[in-house]
């Protein structure tokens, strides 16, 4: 196996050091270190971050691969900096199953871009209606931790507590997607202020709020850990802030675009700006923004949802809800938390890489400390590059970034999977052997 | 003027200018030969995602009066029925050598993404989207409440001062959308008045006042008074449960005889039709000599003739050296 | 020469007593022909034609008084008729007034300023077709420059005025400019 030398990294924005990686792990930090044999990775002012972990992402496959594969969603992982990637369960057929997570567990194996951890269903074929077999997930080769019915909301108060109190015999977790069912029905936007004036019908702050408010009583109630996808309003920050006061066991994640973008992009009608849960207000983007500096918000993961150009290219109402975010996470959350002064880049390592490796429980692999004997599970970024989004040179197999146009900082230089690099100079490392 | 999407894309000036444009046309609808040949060899398409017959007939008027070649297109579109897509519709009649389109939708901000996508060069004419705008309708309005409360020679002027209150769903309304635009820019005083329930939230933000009592309104003294349509079905659970009964409905926000009294004696009343006679006005107040309801119609034709010939007879911004 | 209000390279060709003494002409000549005002209806075209149309009824009345201004004096907008709609951003309409008795059977004479390629007075006629079948339609124009791109004549011509194609002919009237003038500009030197 190839031995490398990253010279002069910043490990979490710090000092430079010099990295050496031999054998899977880093068997060398200092500086000056010889190059004798490696491969040199000129890493002058580069940050040196834990690989990032995505807890929330979309693989597609199985049933959709006209919008993604596993192997060109973890490719586009890979290009983000990401190590890890937990796929969500809503794919045809759902992963209820202990057959279909360890499929897609296998299919991520093959790819080799990350290490793939498939979310297990909470609900059979997600009807909201009766537990899915979570056990035998979690005890398959996929080692499920993570269970949600993303896409749909958890809403029957019982099914919602047996989840929570069932998953405690195995350490697993419920990734609630907070949105109250009959408040938000033919909902296409943020109700407020835009939405009444163009004329799409609204997805009340409430209908995610009193979710979660319910679910942190649950929680607390039978023991259990919560975890809470995507939060995107303030009231849904004050709530966890408040539960997190109380000392129950909840976590809380938030995407790229709501620390970014606002429900004033829907004016256009373009349904790149369709998602869910919907964009929300610049209130709303501060306050999921201090609360993730604050730590009431534990997370950033992207919910990156491909979707092919015919979902898009067509009526507000007819598109399909989510975008795209896998490539462009690090450089949103740079964008909006380090430069503005409210994250630094151990913040950043914090909320990309060890707490999310905490919450899916695959700390021993990710997320670790940049130290000798470690993994050398490593993402490089050259926070100084520049680039404008296009969603034609991505990795990931459909066009539905929010981002197009735009120009964003900070490039992903190199990304190390167990000492083997999978970006290199900001290209994908082919892995021999690999389908991918 | 490129497209005619929203009332409230229109400057004060724009907007005087379409209701001249319709008084003068207006003119000549009154001769026993109506036609004139200003968009010959143009092609206007109605391109209808929702059934409605009579938006459709006054656009169809509209454009043969001005002798262009109308196409009718009925399409189910992309949401319901996994139709033929818009953008395919849109290439469709691109390829045909359409000059306007104009588009009813049941999806807010379908006429918007037609005339930003660039899959078609043709004039846009938004005849209503979801529960957005419906441009024509607020200017068929406005033209309605000019010739009746504004001077005897309207030409240039605009609806300063007049107090108009519009009454009913405004929730699901794109005529009251496009009304409040469109008459705020004009210079009227809007009052909306509905059940909460069907106020949508954000709408402090809208140029108007808001009340959720009529009698308190019609006790302030108004030029006009618009009814908006209200679906029976909206009262169910599944319609989303808006109000009680229809009952209590026309009983607290219908306009009856005794409200009718209660106008003053110049005062008008609207109605964008189709009308639900015995729920949001009554028979008597339907038909009483303050109703202008069918003389919207006649004047939806001449303003519908003046936008088209506002659109369509200059020559297209490249043309013109 | 030089009036003070005659615009640089400009040149007067008719003064405000030459258009005068020819519109006195031109009432003469129509009440010659129609013999009398019975059965007329004077039509001016905008912009310059309904001044003109208003200074000929003057005369017709003053010399006929049969000649009653308010029933047969009007304007014919042509906008909706024109031929070149769109080779300019859109026109305003104008309005068009015509005599409550209406023009069937009538002798219309249609008023207009300059007489050019004659397309003017082809949607004039087609525009008068709309309103009513007249029984003879003559035309009287003040100015005359030949170039006609129709056949298409006038009855009643104040001024034969030769030109160049290239050449501009303005006519101005107190009523929409301030003054009675008719002038040439452009053209080879």
């Amino acid at each position: 196996m190839t031995e490398y030398l990253l010279r002069g990294a910043r490990p979490l924005g710090g000092e430079p050091v010099d990295v050496r990686i031999s054998g899977g792990v880093i068997v060398a930090l200092g500086t000056g270190l010889s190059d004798d044999g490696a491969h040199v990775v000129d890493a002058q002012d580069h940050v040196l971050l834990p690989g990032l972990v995505d807890l929330h992402t979309h693989l597609r496959e199985p049933g959709r691969e006209d919008a993604e594969t596993v192997a060109s969603g973890t490719r586009a992982a890979a290009l983000g900096g990401f190590t890890a990637v937990h796929a969500m369960a809503n794919t045809n057929p759902v992963a209820d199953t202990a057959g279909v997570v360890e499929q897609v567990f296998h299919l991520g194996r093959r790819a080799g871009w990350v290490d793939v951890f498939p979310v297990g269903a909470v609900s059979i074929g997600l009807e909201g209606e009766r537990l899915a077999e979570l056990g035998a997930m979690a005890d398959s080769e996929a080692r499920v931790r993570v269970f949600s019915d993303d896409g749909k909301c958890v809403w029957d108060p019982v099914l919602m507590r047996r989840a929570l109190e069932y998953v405690k015999a195995f350490d697993g977790v419920i990734a609630q997607h907070a949105q109250e069912p009959r408040l938000t029905e033919h909902a296409q936007m943020h109700e407020g202020v835009v939405s009444a004036q163009i004329g799409l019908a609204g997805w009340p702050a409430v209908a995610e709020e009193a979710i979660i408010a319910r679910d942190v009583l649950l929680a607390e109630h039978v023991g259990s850990r919560l975890h809470v996808c995507h939060l995107s309003t303030a009231g849904s920050v004050e709530i966890v802030r408040w539960a997190k006061g109380r000392g129950i066991d909840v976590t809380a994640e938030v995407t790229p675009h709501h620390l970014l973008l606002t429900d004033e992009l829907a004016r256009g009608y373009d349904a790149r700006f369709k998602v869910n849960p919907p964009l929300r207000t610049q209130a709303d983007v501060e306050a999921v923004r201090a609360g993730l500096a604050d730590g009431t918000i534990d997370i950033v993961a992207t919910d990156h949802a491909p979707h092919p150009v015919e979902d898009k290219d067509c009526e507000w109402a007819a598109a399909a809800f989510g975008m795209t975010g896998r490539e462009t996470a690090l450089s949103v959350v740079q964008h909006a938390m380090v430069e503005t002064g409210l994250l630094d880049w151990e913040g950043v390592a914090r909320v990309l890489s060890t707490a999310p490796a905490r919450i899916g429980r695959v700390e021993d692999r990710h997320g670790r400390p940049i130290a000798v004997g470690e993994p050398a599970t490593l993402t490089l970024v050259d926070p100084a590059a520049r680039r404008t989004v296009d969603p034609r040179t991505q990795a990931t197999a459909s066009p539905n970034t929010p981002y197009f146009d735009r120009e964003l900082p900070g490039r992903v230089v190199a990304t190390f999977l167990r000492g083997r690099p999978t970006v290199l100079d900001g290209a994908p490392v082919e892995q021999e052997g690999a389908s991918a | 003027m490129e497209h005619l999407l929203s009332a409230g894309d229109l400057s004060r000036t724009d907007a005087v200018r379409i209701l001249d444009t319709a008084a003068e046309l207006a003119a000549t609808q009154g001769r026993e030969i109506k036609k004139l040949p200003t968009l010959r060899g143009r092609t206007v398409v109605n391109l209808f995602f929702e059934d409605s017959t009579r938006t459709r007939i006054s656009f169809e008027t509209a454009a043969k009066r001005l002798s262009a070649d109308v196409i009718n297109f009925a399409a189910k579109g992309s949401s319901v029925s996994k139709g033929e897509s818009l953008k395919d519709t849109a290439l469709t009649l691109q390829a045909m050598g359409a000059d306007a389109v104009v588009i009813r939708h049941h999806a807010s901000g379908a006429p918007h993404l037609l005339a930003s996508s660039g899959w078609l060069q043709a004039a846009v004419v938004n005849a209503g989207d979801g529960t957005h705008q419906h441009p024509t309708q607020a200017l068929l309005d406005a033209y309605t409440l000019r010739r009746h409360l504004v001077g005897p020679q309207p030409l240039g002027q605009d609806l300063a001062g007049l107090r108009v209150a519009i009454v009913g769903d405004v929730l699901h309304s794109r005529v009251a959308r496009s009304n409040v635009d469109l008459l705020h820019t004009l210079g009227a005083r809007v009052t909306l008045v509905a059940p909460p329930t069907l106020l949508p939230v954000g709408v402090e933000t809208w140029p108007c006042e808001v009340s959720y009592h009529l009698d308190e309104v019609l006790a302030q003294g108004l030029d006009a008074v618009m009814m908006l349509r209200v679906q029976r079905e909206r009262m169910s659970s599944a319609g989303g449960g808006f109000f009680p009964s229809p009952l209590e409905y026309s009983r607290r926000y219908g306009l009856d005889a005794r409200r009718l009294a209660a106008l003053p004696s110049h005062a008008v009343v609207l109605h964008p039709g189709p009308m639900n006679r015995g729920l949001e006005i009554s028979a008597t107040a339907a038909d009483s000599s303050r109703s202008v309801i069918v003389e919207q119609v006649a004047n939806g034709v001449a303003v519908r003739m003046a936008v088209l010939y506002l659109l369509l007879a200059g020559g297209r911004r490249e043309d013109v050296s | 020469m030089s009036d003070p209000d005659t615009p640089a390279g400009a040149r007067e060709v008719l003064g405000a007593d030459d258009i005068s003494r020819a519109l006195t002409r031109i009432a003469h000549e129509i009440l010659e022909h129609n013999k009398g005002a019975d059965g007329l209806v004077v039509l001016g075209i905008p912009t310059r034609g309904l001044p003109l149309a208003q200074r000929l009824a003057e005369r017709l009345a003053a010399v006929e008084p049969g000649f009653d201004p308010a029933t047969q004096l009007g304007t014919l907008d042509i906008t909706m008729h024109r031929d070149d709609l769109h080779r300019a951003p859109v026109r305003p309409i104008g309005a068009t007034h015509v005599p409550d008795d209406g023009i069937d059977d009538r002798t219309v004479v249609l008023v207009d300023d300059v007489l050019y390629s004659g397309r003017t007075i082809r949607a004039a006629l087609d525009a008068l077709s709309d309103v009513g079948r007249p029984r003879a339609v003559r035309l009287a124009v003040l100015v005359d420059r030949g170039h006609r791109e129709l056949p298409i004549r006038a009855d009643h011509v104040g001024k034969n005025l030769p030109t160049a194609s290239s050449e501009r002919v303005q006519v101005m009237l107190t009523e929409t400019d301030g003054r009675d003038a008719v002038l040439i500009s452009g053209g080879e030197a």
